[in-house]
């Protein structure tokens, strides 16, 4: 179990710290410190912090007994949620650290995870589109929502406009596209995490096939736009159509996730 | 290769049984252990086993209903698990989290099913959105059994009036939609199948299209059960989407198995009142189509309904039915130029039998049917087409049955146009039937003019048919026919005598055209009728009325003459012979002397030059002997010459028994009873003797041909003549003459030579115990046999 924080949050919280018994502790000063850190796969050992606090929680001196040292990060901003993708972590950090003389400090991290709420966006159009390829096929298909909340249905239909090829099905993927780094070390790591089928045989011209899709089952997250130029993840929705020689002709679409405060 | 691919059939549909049967088990065991989870995970597995491409539907079906039995005890699961606390909206969330589309839709509409019967949702929502969601399976076999699932699991869940899922306002709106959804969108896949695959294996594929109608079928069926659907909907909304779907699928085979789905599910009532919008449909349908069946299944079904109960047929009158359907033929005929003639007949002939079920009282439209009839028939010539022949046949046999009287049928004038196109062969089939209708139903036939138009009819049998006479007639069949003809003409009549006249010339007309073979059948008739005719005249004779009368017995027995003369023609000579002596007689109680000798003369004419044959000889003798015997009219000079010719001809036949009988017969011309002015006693006793004079001859004859005299038959018959003058007093046969005849008789029974003849014996036995009897008797006759010693 970790602790659960969104931005603005007061981070407040004790620090304990009991000696061995009957061994005292000599040091040169307490501190703890919240960091934001970016940790990339592909260039281990290198975290990019990009929030730290620090609080002084006692001056150098020696502890002789169990000590509790009660701090607060106040209305932290924490504008990056806590990821852990295939290449990239972001993660936030509780770092306790005593400080010694001659000996190596002693230091105790905690993570805790952040996650952000967005606001159901005022502008939400739909996503709708006429693709095909010439004389083959052409179809129209429709999602009600160019924005979805994780726990969100997609709704949508698509519509036959045109079928000279022999359909064998017809699904929709979700897809996570996960790109780090930038410029020429730029890494992309793409996942299909949902595979759902949305017609068996082949439709006809004018059929209209409908979709509903729950994204509940599916772990997904919001969609992270370039997080301190380090990353993003981004997420598309791909329809597939598959003839009966397992040919698959496919349009990809990119929907925006966000997190919804869920009422409870 | 064929046999492999049902092998492997068989294969793939155990494997698939196999699969089914294992996800069922761990189904279950989730099922009892109250796993939710597991339960929709190895349900989705085992509906999985329904995404197979490799199974005809015939196979396909035997997996669906193992399905179908485990989807109940899921359903039932899924009752108790919203019962425990589960949400039902979360379940019908929960199991369309499915991957593969299949079973997330079995799984949807098994939910959907609980989830209507909880009532958290109306009804008509959660079938929308089922019947919707169902658009995903667009294979037409999968699609066909998942939705015929649907149909079922809803079918006792629409928000019909009167049910418990019944909703607001314009429920039943909801269920017709939702039904009649699912109707459009099966009939599509089904249609559709016949697109999938090879083009070789067509013929296959719409066998197996053919087995899978009915599950498009029920949908109609289910629609017809819905309370809800009163005749307004049915007309505004059911009827029109059902026939316009029917109608733009342009599939041959659903647009046959549909209309007659239509036309048997849903009420006649309706069918009347939309008559219109159902009949419209028809030309539209596609040229193969066998609209004839369709439609006559429709007029049988409203004949019916028109037959059920009285009170409905001011509704067939008030929509105009007859003349609906009868454009709707006309209309149908012409969308299809290609429908054999036997469909045309067929439509025909089922408008024929509903006008006559429905409109017995208007005739004309009997009659437009056969004209439209004969419109389509002409210019083909006589039809070839064995069952279209049957056809019309039935076709012409329908007013017959209906109205039980051939008069009726006689009023339709295309009735008779209609049978010229049939064969000659089918045309006496046709006619006979009508005489044994008229035969059966006792009808009388009672003016000319329908005589007229009978013989029109039947004309098959008067004449022989333009120049297609066929020489194999069968000579039984021939007589039957010729018999039944016969018996017809006995059925005409009509009291008024000038109208029976008329009546007469009519069937002689006629008759006459029939030939030698028909004439010995038909004429006997004819001179009957008139004889009758002339009787009935002479019944009116003491009526004082007749000032002017046309009709005279006179004037018959000219037609008759000439008509006879036809006979002796043919040659026909007996029975030329026979009727002559009846029409003699007839004219005789007519007073007609001249008349009677003419007929006389006519017979004696005829005996003397046509009739050759020996025994016919005897017959036609003993009849002129019999018939002159009877006749009074003549004066004793005609009397004695016909007498004499017939005495002369007695005495000239071949066989010496035939002469002897024949003469002593003649002794009856010259003693009538009842006249005393044709008595003549001596010679009576004359031609007895002459009589015994032949016989003796011929024992003479016969002794000196075979060694024997040969039997005393005729003695004994003479004796027996001598016996009845004796007692009706002829002086000149005296008890002397009789003594001595039976002591020749007894004398000759004891001589060697002659043959013992049992009948004989006990004729002559008799005829003794007959004196004996008589002389007991006392009184006058007594006396007179007295003398007489046995």
């Amino acid at each position: 179990m970790v602790a659960l924080f969104q931005s603005q949050e007061n981070i407040v919280g004790e620090v304990v710290i009991e000696p061995i018994h009957g061994k005292k502790v000599e040091h040169n000063g307490v501190k703890i410190e919240l960091l934001g850190q970016i940790e990339l796969y592909f260039d281990r050992g290198n975290f990019y912090d990009f929030t730290s606090l620090v609080r002084e929680l006692d001056i150098p001196g020696e502890l002789y007994e169990r000590k509790t040292y009660p701090f607060e990060f106040s209305t932290v901003e924490m504008p990056y949620e806590s990821y852990n993708g295939v290449n990239v972590r972001l993660r936030y950090i509780l770092k306790v650290t005593i400080s010694r003389n001659f000996v190596s400090n002693i230091v105790e991290c905690q993570d805790f995870v952040v996650r952000n709420y967005t606001p159901p966006p005022s502008i939400n159009n739909s996503i709708k589109m006429e693709v095909g390829i010439e004389d083959c096929l052409h179809i129209e298909f429709e999602y009600s929502k160019s924005k979805y909340h994780l726990k969100d249905v997609i709704i949508g239909k698509i519509y036959f406009l045109l079928v000279r090829i022999k359909l064998k099905n017809m699904e929709l993927e979700i897809r996570r596209r996960e790109s780090t780094g930038s410029g020429p070390n730029t890494y992309v790591e793409t996942e299909t995490l949902a595979k759902f089928e949305l017609m068996d045989g082949a439709a006809v011209r004018g059929e209209s096939i409908p979709i509903r899709l729950f994204l509940s089952p599916y772990e997904l997250t919001p969609t992270y736009r370039n997080i301190n130029n380090k990353f993003s993840v981004k997420y598309y929705l791909n329809l597939v159509l598959v003839d009966e020689e397992d040919r698959r002709y496919f349009k990809q679409q990119e929907i925006t996730m966000y997190r919804l405060l869920e009422a409870s | 290769m064929i046999a492999d691919g049902v092998e492997d059939e068989e294969k793939w549909l155990s494997a698939g049984i196999a699969g089914l049967q294992q996800n069922a088990f761990y189904m279950h065991r989730a099922l009892d252990s109250n796993n939710l989870r597991d339960a929709l995970k190895y349900s989705a597995q085992m509906l999985s086993e329904l995404r197979t491409s490799r199974l005809s539907p015939h196979k396909y079906y035997e997996l669906y209903m193992r399905a179908f039995d485990e989807l109940r005890k899921l359903e039932m699961f899924f009752k108790e698990e919203t019962r425990r606390g589960c949400s039902i909206i979360d379940l019908y969330e929960l199991v369309q989290h499915a991957g593969n589309i299949l079973p997330r839709l079995y799984l949807l509409c098994t939910v959907g099913s609980v989830y209507i019967k909880s009532k958290e949702a109306p009804a008509k929502d959660v079938l929308k959105d089922l019947v919707e969601m169902c658009r995903g399976i667009q294979h037409p076999v999968r699609g066909l059994f998942l939705r015929s699932y649907l149909a079922q699991v809803s079918r006792d869940k629409l928000p019909d009036i009167g049910s418990e899922y019944e909703g607001d306002a314009d429920t039943v709106v909801d269920a017709v939609e939702f039904v009649l959804q699912n109707f459009t969108e099966m009939n599509k896949l089904w249609v559709r199948m016949q697109h999938q695959g090879p083009a070789r294996e067509k013929e296959k594929r719409e066998k197996e299209r053919s087995e899978l109608r009915d599950l498009v079928g029920k949908n109609l069926h289910v629609l017809s059960q819905i309370e809800g659907i009163d005749l307004d909907m049915y007309k505004d909304t059911v009827l029109p989407r059902v026939l316009e779907q029917v109608v733009n699928c342009k599939d041959e085979l659903a647009q046959y198995y549909l209309m007659d789905c239509i036309i048997q599910v849903f009420p006649d009532e309706y069918h009347l009142q939309t008559l219109d919008v159902l009949l419209g449909a028809f030309p539209q349908l596609q040229p193969t189509v066998d609209i004839k069946t369709v439609l006559s299944r429709l007029m049988e079904r409203l004949s019916n309904y028109a037959a059920s109960s009285a009170d409905v047929l001011p509704e067939f009158l008030q929509v105009e039915a007859f003349s609906k359907l009868n454009n709707a033929i006309g209309k149908v005929i012409e969308a299809q130029p290609d429908m054999p003639i036997l469909g045309v007949i067929t439509l025909y002939s089922s408008l024929l039998t509903f006008t006559l079920h429905v409109h017995p009282d208007r005739l004309d439209y009997a009659d437009q049917v056969l004209g439209a009839c004969v419109r389509k028939l002409s210019g083909k010539g006589k039809l070839e087409d064995n069952k279209a022949t049957k056809q019309i046949v039935a076709l012409l046999s329908a007013p017959l049955e209906k109205y039980n009287d051939i008069v009726t049928a006689l009023k339709l004038s295309n009735y008779p146009r209609v049978m010229e196109y049939l064969d000659s062969e089918t045309n006496k089939v046709m006619a006979t039937v009508i005489i044994q209708s008229i035969m059966k139903n006792k009808t009388r036939i009672s003016t000319a003019d329908r005589v007229e138009a009978l013989f029109e009819l039947i004309k098959g049998l008067i004449k022989d048919l333009d120049g297609t006479f066929d020489d194999e007639v069968d000579e039984d069949d021939f007589k039957e026919e010729q018999n039944s003809v016969a018996r017809l003409i006995q059925m005409f009549y009509n009291d008024d005598t000038e109208e029976m006249f008329k009546i007469i010339c009519t069937v002689r007309k006629h008759i006459l055209a029939g030939g030698p073979k028909r004439l010995p059948f038909t004429v006997p008739p004819l001179v009957f009728s008139s004889l009758k005719l002339v009787r009935q005249l002479q019944g009116q004779e003491e009526n004082p009325f007749g000032e002017e009368e046309s009709t005279t017995p006179k004037k018959i027995f000219q037609l008759l003459n000439q008509t006879l003369e036809t006979l002796s023609n043919i040659p026909a000579p007996e029975l030329a012979l026979q009727l002559y002596l009846q029409c003699a007689e007839a004219a005789n109680d007519c007073d007609l002397e001249p008349v009677a000798y003419e007929f006389f003369t006519q017979a004696y004419i005829l005996y003397e030059e046509e009739i050759s044959d020996s025994r016919a000889q005897v017959t036609a003798i003993h009849l002129i002997i019999g018939t002159l015997q009877r006749m009074h009219v003549f004066g004793v000079e005609n009397r004695d010459t016909l007498t004499h010719k017939a005495t002369g001809y007695s005495a000239k036949l071949l066989k010496k028994p035939d002469q002897c009988r024949a003469v002593y017969a003649c002794s009856h011309l010259f003693w009538v009873d009842d006249q005393d002015n044709m008595k003549d006693g001596e010679r009576v006793l004359l031609c007895l003797k002459r009589a015994l004079r032949i016989a003796n001859a011929a024992q003479q004859m016969s002794n000196a041909a075979r060694g024997s005299t040969g039997s005393v038959t005729l003695f004994v018959e003479i004796l027996n003549k001598y016996l009845y003058f004796f007692e009706k007093g002829n002086p000149q046969v005296t008890v002397a003459a009789i003594q001595s005849l039976i002591e020749l008789i007894t004398t000759e029974m004891q001589s060697d030579s002659s043959t013992p003849d049992p009948a004989a014996d006990a004729l002559f036995a008799s005829t003794l115990r007959y004196i004996e009897f008589q002389k007991q008797k006392g009184g006058a006759v007594g006396e007179k046999y007295e003398p007489i010693k046995v």
